[in-house]
């Protein structure tokens, strides 16, 4: 029996939960000023107050819901609906991944209590969560922590954004268009276990930059974090 | 009053099919593992993901927008290496990048 399917740590606690938090504190200035474009791109295609917060709350990833705004339609025929639904599955495919990796650290929760949690699943807190884990803490709590915050501070900056547009000025001024990318960036060293096991990021990053450059669109995460996990399958790191 | 039109629920029909798509999503990977056991290539498999993540989704955003980013990157990623504070390697990384672009680069 594997030592991680014991649980031998308890799910909830108070602790991680506010370590949750204060692991979020880094995303947060990236996170705000890309909930405040999401919320101006809204305003600017004429989607209600009312059907922007919910559009905020129900789907809750911002770099889909700035795709489907971009090709927001004027007339809403079944097919166009449709054509929206896919856009975002495709920007999303991603989040697949994700929550299968969540998998084996929400195995202890009730299903009444981890399907409502998976809803709030985003790329920060569910690396804050894998990494945190790893030194220890647990990760039903540090999720939660991570993910409410993240919540929290979208739906205040997103509002914001609807309401007086775009306030940063530009946030290419300040290096907030590539937060999130310095702040995966940053997540990668403590995920760092010796260059053996490093070769499927390389992997990765090789295919979703060949994918990229090739096809353009959206798949280039998901392909890239395909051919990772597939050449961890098949290489055998026998530790 | 005016009568409500059908097409009034248009943008709306279209939030909950955006939002129907993206929890088939969060929820789907979840329930696909919940039926396939937890081999040892499965957990290598797993164990891989979050830095393949990082590197499909950084790699392609470097190689497209060029030196800044680059620098920027490198630099959030050395901070945290010597100093291991996400805060302060976001800091660094940002600052660089706001730098750079002051100077015109």
């Amino acid at each position: 029996m594997n030592p991680n399917d014991r649980p031998d740590r308890p799910l909830w606690s108070r602790a991680d939960l506010e370590y949750g938090v204060r692991l979020a504190l880094p995303v947060l200035p990236g996170l705000t000023a890309f909930g405040l474009a999401v919320g101006a791109a809204a305003t600017a295609k004429g989607v209600s107050l009312l059907n922007s917060i919910l559009m905020n709350v129900l789907v809750f990833a911002g770099a889909s819901q700035l795709v489907a705004l971009e090709v927001w339609p004027q007339r809403f025929t079944l097919g166009a609906i449709a054509g929206l639904a896919v856009v975002v599955a495709t920007v999303n495919a991603r989040i697949l991944l994700i929550t299968a990796s969540l998998q084996p650290s929400f195995r202890g929760l009730p299903a009444w209590q981890v399907y409502p949690l998976l809803h709030i699943t985003t790329d920060p807190a569910w690396l804050i969560t894998m990494r945190a884990q790893r030194e220890g803490g647990s990760p039903v709590s540090i999720f939660l922590g991570a993910s409410v915050t993240f919540l929290a501070v979208w739906m205040a900056a997103s509002t914001a954004g609807y309401l007086f547009g775009a306030l940063t000025g530009d946030p290419h001024r300040f290096g907030l268009d590539l937060v999130m990318p310095i702040f995966f960036a940053a997540m990668l060293v403590p995920l760092w276990q010796g260059a053996r096991k490093a070769f499927p990021w390389f992997a990765a990053g090789a295919v979703a930059v060949a994918v990229q450059q090739l096809f353009g669109g959206w798949y280039f995460v998901v392909a890239g974090a395909v051919a990772g996990c597939v050449f961890a399958g098949f290489t055998d790191d026998s530790d | 009053m005016t009568p409500i039109e059908p097409a009034d629920y248009g943008p709306l029909a279209a939030i909950l099919a955006m939002a129907v798509a993206t929890y088939a999503m969060r929820a789907g990977g979840f329930w696909l593992m919940t039926h396939v056991p937890l081999t040892r290539r499965v957990r290598r498999m797993l164990a891989a993901l979050p830095g393949s993540i990082i590197a499909a989704t950084v790699l392609p955003i470097i190689v497209g927008s060029g030196l800044v980013a680059m620098l920027a990157i490198v630099t959030a990623a050395l901070v945290m290496v010597v100093r291991r504070n996400d805060f302060l390697a976001v800091v660094a990384g940002m600052s660089v990048a706001a730098g750079l672009r002051a100077a015109g680069l």
